[in-house]
């Protein structure tokens, strides 16, 4: 039996255009699967791993031991957890449009938690004593990676500038340039019909009032408006702990849950 | 070999001083064992559950330093339930009873109440040294009674434990008459300290060498305590900020000319960069710089501070040096010996700034390199085979690519090669850490080639069975093998199983072992207690053999199954 760590893909049938036939490129043994087996696991059939909803994504860490990081998500058990997957449901039927948590590997990186905490205290430390470098920094997600990224949108001057970037970051969780090609293709607003029947992925955004849009370039606005409006300005803090009341979460979807009308 | 009175054999057995060769000396002959056994001071136990107090005690009656072990390593990243075990108690119970006059205690990762530090401090009179790394369960009350009771106390070091800080005036429980401190390190207390006590403390210990502050000790502090322990070797700085045109910076300035003894600087928990300049009549003696705490030092700060570091061998920084920085460490510690590159973004959801380029950049430029941990954001094999061929001193070799399973990204290829040219060149590796995308052809290369391998930690790595066996076959001194997330499943775990007699543990977690496995480890194995590791909150537990195992852990042992196992762990 074929055991390998499997990236959960939307897509479920048919519409595998631009290369990105991922039943024919054979990376199953390369994909690192989070979510919960979507069935058919590792059993080497080929079948691409139907990928649930980006509301259906699962924090498998939510609900369980609320002590300690949880652990044991064995990524490779094609047994369906039970109990885990009720749970998680559960929760995606209660809100179905709010995205929960990304899901993190646990004890990955292999850093001392001690470490972590004294470094995430030094930086917000010392970042509100500067005063003139606050980055503006937001989390990004992507449907199937196995963690966050963090973007400092102060880096970017240009949307043009963050979309590559998102891009970059992503590349190596999407296969083959899925994730590249769509957000490059995305720039070009003539070619948003097609980018929309091809690429598997297209980036978008949640505002602040829950919906999820697909115009990243309104971010680079607000952050403009924030370096102007100083008591409204997103403080500095360590990568865990984001501050997201003026910039929400840029995610990195699959087309399929954009939530907008053509 | 009864030539010699037994005086003569202790005499000679004194200048053995590794464990290992007092271990191999106490096997020759029972008049050899008996003679090692009395004059055998110092005793290390790699995993605390390995024997029991009393056997130790027995044994060793003229026992003066235990250094003791107690969690498995991943339960520094969160893969063990806090409650799991590794009290120090019983220990110190056990031996406050019995006659032995215990001078010196090592603990790492082990559970350390205020109960135990008190019971300590009343029970050796001629207590010397204690030294926590990794540890956790007591507050500042615990320290505030070794302070006051043991009267010849000379090192207290605190090495990254998890301290409740009641922010109590512990350093001024220091006696009047303590005046024999060399040794000093609270830099993981994260309270205020009682800074007058502090400078008096200091002012009192001529014999002072080593003293690494906390966050809460100020620049001023700082410049006071320095000329008043100006023969300090090794200093790890509290807090470094103020303002460079002040004079406080410049009595500073004027007390660290005068530390000449300093090799050894750490800390910068808080910083200003702009101050840095103080440190350079310093930086030349330098043979230890610890950074990893710093984020706030980097850019050309950071690099003009290592252009002064001629002398360095070991060097722990964060990943925000880049590769450029490390391009200038390769120009300039051409005596390093030992790279720990952490990244500053241990959360993870950031990039890594640095990548091969810097590793292979130090490994040209720094020969005498041989111990290695590198956060980074990709590795290739043609870097990998590069630092093999520079380096092929590695004793230690442990690489962290962020994301775990990421190929060469220029070549998409898994990094077996890479890692294989490594174990083939590096022929006194000891220690080694594998990430990135790995098949069973990395194991192979290990199995066939790392015969001096003695711990191996693998993580998302394989296809099959196969890569367990190749290790488990090939790498004779193998001590310790930690895993998770890889396809090994009962046949590797059954293979061999005599082998785990040889090493002191296996760590597998969200492996493919079922229960049935590891039963039949446990009923072949009696001199092994395998630990079924569950979740904190689970009341039961699922009796099918079928079952995968998310958590296993086993050890070889003396003393059979512990008594203090928490409910969620099952011994089979």
């Amino acid at each position: 039996m074929e055991v390998g760590l499997k990236m959960t893909m939307k897509g479920g049938g048919g519409d595998h255009v631009g290369g990105c036939d991922k039943e024919k490129m054979g990376f199953e043994e390369t994909e690192l699967r989070l979510g919960l087996p979507g069935g058919g696991g590792g059993g080497g059939d080929g079948e691409v791993v139907r990928k649930r909803g980006f509301s259906e994504t699962v924090d498998l860490k939510l609900n369980l031991s609320s002590k300690q990081d949880t652990s044991g998500i064995d990524p490779n058990d094609e047994k369906v957890k039970g109990l885990h997957q009720e749970k998680n449901l559960l929760l995606s039927a209660i809100d179905p449009a709010k995205p929960p948590a990304k899901a993190q590997v646990v004890g990955w990186p292999p850093v001392r938690s001690f470490r972590k905490n004294m470094l995430a205290t030094t930086t917000q430390k010392s970042s509100s004593e500067e005063s003139g470098e606050k980055a503006a920094l937001v989390k990004v997600s992507m449907d199937g990676a196995p963690y966050l990224r963090k973007v400092d949108l102060r880096m970017y001057t240009s949307y043009h500038q963050l979309s590559d970037a998102l891009a970059k970051m992503f590349s190596s969780f999407t296969i083959g340039n899925c994730g590249s090609q769509g957000i490059k293709d995305f720039m070009n607003e003539s070619k948003l019909m097609d980018l929309l029947n091809g690429s598997d992925y297209v980036p978008t955004y949640e505002d602040k009032d829950g919906d999820w849009m697909l115009d990243v370039r309104r971010i680079m606005q607000k952050v403009t408006h924030n370096e102007r409006d100083r008591s409204n300005r997103a403080r500095t803090k360590s990568c865990g702990e984001v501050q997201e009341e003026k910039l929400k979460e840029v995610g990195v979807v699959n087309r399929a849950t954009c939530s907008f009308d053509l | 070999m009864n030539y010699f009175p037994d005086e003569v054999l202790e005499h000679v057995f004194d200048f053995i001083t590794s464990h290992k060769d007092r271990n191999s000396v106490s096997l020759v002959c029972k008049s050899w064992y008996k003679i090692e056994r009395y004059s055998r001071q110092r005793v290390f136990i790699g995993n605390c559950y390995s024997i029991s107090p009393e056997r130790l005690i027995a044994r060793f009656p003229g026992l003066k330093s235990l250094t003791l072990k107690g969690k498995p390593h991943f339960a520094d990243f969160n893969l063990v339930p806090h409650d799991w075990g590794g009290f120090v108690y019983p220990w110190i119970k056990a031996l406050a009873k019995s006659p032995i006059g215990l001078e010196e205690l090592r603990l790492k990762r082990m559970v350390v109440s205020d109960e135990s530090l008190e019971l300590l401090s009343k029970s050796f009179v001629n207590f010397k040294s204690l030294v926590l790394v990794s540890c956790e369960g007591f507050t500042t009350d615990g320290l505030a009674a070794i302070a006051a009771n043991c009267r010849f106390l000379r090192e207290l070091d605190l090495q990254e434990n998890e301290v409740d800080d009641h922010r109590g005036h512990w350093l001024s429980c220091f006696p009047e008459s303590c005046t024999s401190l060399i040794s000093l390190n609270f830099a993981c207390l994260r309270g205020e300290v009682n800074l007058g006590a502090l400078e008096r403390l200091v002012s009192r210990s001529p014999n002072l060498k080593s003293l690494r502050l906390n966050r809460a000790v100020p620049l001023d502090t700082l410049q006071k305590l320095l000329m008043r322990a100006p023969q300090l070797v090794d200093l790890g700085i509290g807090s470094y900020v103020h303002d460079p045109f002040s004079e406080v910076y410049n009595k500073l300035k004027i007390a660290i000319q005068r530390c000449k003894s300093i090799r050894s600087l750490s800390g910068f928990l808080e910083v200003a960069p702009h101050c840095m300049s103080a440190i350079y009549p310093i930086c030349g003696n330098l043979t230890f710089l610890n950074l990893s705490y710093a984020p706030g030092l980097h850019g050309n700060k950071l690099m003009k501070l290592i252009q002064h570091c001629r002398k360095l061998q070991r060097l722990w920084i964060l990943d925000c040096i880049g590769d450029k920085g490390l391009g200038v460490v390769a120009l300039t510690c051409k005596e390093l010996q030992e790279l720990r590159v952490f990244p500053s973004d241990p959360f993870g959801a950031g990039n890594a700034a640095v990548t091969e380029e810097g590793l292979v950049l130090v490994s040209a430029g720094c020969p005498k390199l041989n111990s290695l941990l590198y956060f980074c954001q990709q590795m290739t094999n043609a870097a990998l085979i590069t630092v093999a061929k520079n380096c092929p001193n590695f004793i230690r070799f442990r690489l962290c690519i962020l994301d775990p399973i990421k190929p060469d990204p220029v070549t998409s290829q898994p990094l077996d090669e890479g890692f294989g040219a490594i174990v083939q060149s590096c022929k006194g590796l000891k220690r080694l850490s594998l990430s990135g995308l790995l098949t069973d052809q990395v194991f192979l290369y290990i199995g066939m080639y790392a015969e001096q391998l003695e711990m191996l930690s693998i993580a998302f790595a394989a296809d099959s069975d196969k890569g367990m066996l190749y290790v488990l076959n090939g790498c004779k001194k193998l001590r310790k093998l930690e895993i998770r997330d890889c396809p090994f499943g009962d046949a590797a775990l059954l293979e061999d199983v005599g082998k785990y007699e040889t090493m002191r543990s296996l760590w597998m977690s969200s492996c493919e072992v079922t229960l049935g496995g590891c039963k039949s480890v446990a009923e072949k194995m009696p001199s092994l207690n395998v630990e079924i590791i569950g979740e904190s909150e689970q009341m039961e537990f699922n009796l099918d053999d079928k079952q995968k195992v998310d958590k296993m852990y086993l050890y070889r042992t003396l003393v059979g199954h512990r008594k203090d196992a928490p409910e969620y762990v099952s011994i089979l």
